[in-house]
């Protein structure tokens, strides 16, 4: 589903990303973790294309990312093709993002009626459906401040989904919540992963990559340092750097 | 062991104490009282302010056609100031330097030229050229080139028709307000989230949806107090269409009176009274403008204070 070979990315002359090699297949829910700094959110954002990768290539789907490749030349797409490459990838952001002016209903109905055009009584419906999945049917009207953090989120993963999304990408979804509300939005990743969805998670909860992930990816300085099953690299890592970054998290 | 209501503890005793004092307050008040009083005094005692003659006029046909006149230019002025703005200023913070740099052009030298200047040049276009027409830019050079004759326009309006009157004071102040609203409009985008531009590209929104739909919205709450304050100065910049000329609004009629009938005051404190009731409507306006658009804002709610709301609208469950 995600083919990354040598991506490098720079800011300026902060090299970030240093030649990452990755493959995500489908259903599989690849956790990322790593040191801040390593690079490992920037990563997630050239998936979809928020950042512009320096070198490498990067595929979804088969299809290169904010690139055509023709006649062996790459061609930038344009900005209504990079938007259309994005409606198969949904992305969930540490900070929310909901659109505070609307409701959580309208949040959720927002991306299907304007960017897919689908009529607004189905958007409803869908947008229902999708709350009530996530455990918000009865809150569908509130508007975000109106909900807790952990509420929020949720709403923020309807959103994505009703979509329909191919992959899901989540930038540390639990890392701005209280404690106590990190499990309710972990619950609906969790039941995420189990209906088959492709999922890139960056994140510190090792319990869910523990339990949840396929594989557990470290990624240190804009590399990545080692990759395997979570139950594995947790309990026996085989690098130094991977070694020391446990023993400081677990 | 039954219950023994007779020897229930007593409930906590209500607090009762000594509310500190604050003499520094009651002499403010009175200093304040007395101030007022002074100057009801004089309002009521002095000669200069020939208060019947003052009512009697200031309800006049002209007058209330001059107040018709000024709202009129106001609304106007500012509606279109408004959408010039927020066209400048989406096109100020464009990627492309032509579109960018043009725009800054704009801001620079709009907000920069008075007013009445800018509206004795926009009374006087029919100056620069005789006649304005629709057509293809540069033609007659082309044409001459090409060795044909004739031209590639139609739809010619004469210059001094035209520019003059309304339609040039309309004109002057729209072009002046844009690069003011601009200024406000670019501010109230760049104070929205980047965040929601993230969410709205992530979702697959094109720039111009994720602007007419997430970002201006939200931008709006600090775009409207700004430009109440504008409205108010539009209001009373109306008063310098006199340099067009324009001679059918409120501020001139007033005068006009005033130095017929050498009740100068009268008429000026007339205009205070009639200016003042025209912005405090345009003051209830905005009011109800900003309630609309801070739906979802403020703090976030507490468990307490949705609790207390909920009670409120007893029965309304979301």
């Amino acid at each position: 589903m995600v083919k990354a070979e040598g991506v490098r990315k720079s800011f300026g002359s902060l090299e970030v990303l240093k030649g990452i090699d990755l493959e995500v297949a489908p259903r599989e829910v690849m956790c990322v973790v790593g040191p801040s700094g390593s690079g490992k959110s920037t990563f997630l954002r050239c998936v979809n294309h928020l950042e512009k990768i320096n070198s490498g290539r990067l595929y979804v789907d088969g299809h290169l990312v904010g690139y055509r490749e023709k006649g062996g030349k790459l061609h930038e797409l344009k900005d209504s093709e990079v938007a259309t490459q994005r409606q198969d990838i949904g992305m969930v952001f540490q900070r929310f993002n909901l659109f505070p002016h609307m409701t959580a209903l309208e949040n959720v109905m927002e991306a299907p009626s304007q960017v897919k055009g689908l009529r607004k009584d189905a958007c409803r419906d869908q947008g229902a459906a999708l709350l009530e999945r996530v455990g918000l049917g009865h809150r569908i009207h509130s508007y975000p401040n109106q909900l807790s953090g952990g509420q929020q989120q949720r709403v923020a993963i309807a959103r994505a989904l009703a979509m329909e999304p191919k992959l899901m990408l989540f930038d540390e979804p639990t890392s701005a919540l209280d404690p106590e509300l990190v499990g309710e939005v972990l619950d609906v990743m969790r039941g995420l992963a189990e209906s088959g969805m492709t999922m890139m998670v960056v994140t510190h909860e090792m319990g869910f990559a523990r339990e949840v992930g396929d594989t557990l990816v470290f990624m240190d300085d804009g590399v990545v340092v080692e990759a395997g099953d979570p139950k594995q690299v947790l309990t026996d890592p085989q690098h130094e750097r991977t070694r020391s970054f446990l023993s400081k998290v677990l | 062991m039954a219950a023994d209501t007779t020897t229930r503890p007593a409930p906590p005793e209500q607090i009762k104490a000594v509310p500190v004092r604050h003499p520094g307050r009651w002499i403010a008040a009175v200093v304040i009282g007395v101030l007022v009083l002074m100057f009801v005094h004089m309002l009521v005692t002095n000669p200069v302010f020939q208060w019947k003659f003052m009512v009697d006029n200031m309800f006049s046909p002209p007058v209330l056609r001059g107040a018709r006149t000024t709202l009129v230019m106001t609304v106007l002025a500012m509606l279109l100031g408004v959408l010039l703005g927020i066209i400048v200023a989406i096109m100020r913070l464009s990627p492309n330097p032509i579109v960018s740099g043009a725009a800054w052009a704009y801001v620079w030298f709009f907000r920069a030229i008075p007013r009445i200047v800018l509206l004795f040049f926009c009374a006087n276009l029919g100056a620069l050229y005789g006649t304005y027409d629709l057509g293809f830019p540069f033609d007659h050079q082309i044409m001459g080139w090409l060795g044909l004759s004739g031209d590639l326009r139609f739809l010619g309006l004469n210059g001094n028709q035209i520019f003059k009157g309304f339609f040039a004071g309309l004109l002057g102040l729209v072009l002046s307000e844009g690069a003011y609203m601009a200024e406000i409009v670019r501010a109230g985008i760049q104070s929205v989230d980047p965040g929601q531009t993230e969410a709205a590209s992530a979702l697959g929104m094109s720039r111009g949806k994720t602007m007419r739909r997430i970002v201006l919205p939200q931008a709006m709450r600090v775009i409207i107090p700004p430009t109440g304050n504008e409205t108010i100065a539009m209001l009373k910049d109306t008063s310098l269409l006199i340099a067009v000329p324009v001679t059918s609004e409120l501020n001139f009629q007033l005068r006009a009176i005033g130095s017929r009938t050498f009740q100068i005051i009268p008429m000026a404190v007339a205009s205070i009274l009639w200016y003042l009731a025209l912005s405090s409507l345009l003051m209830v306006g905005q009011y109800f403008l900003e309630k609309r658009f801070s739906r979802g804002f403020g703090a976030r709610e507490t468990r307490n204070q949705r609790a207390e709301r909920e009670a409120r609208t007893v029965g309304g469950t979301h």
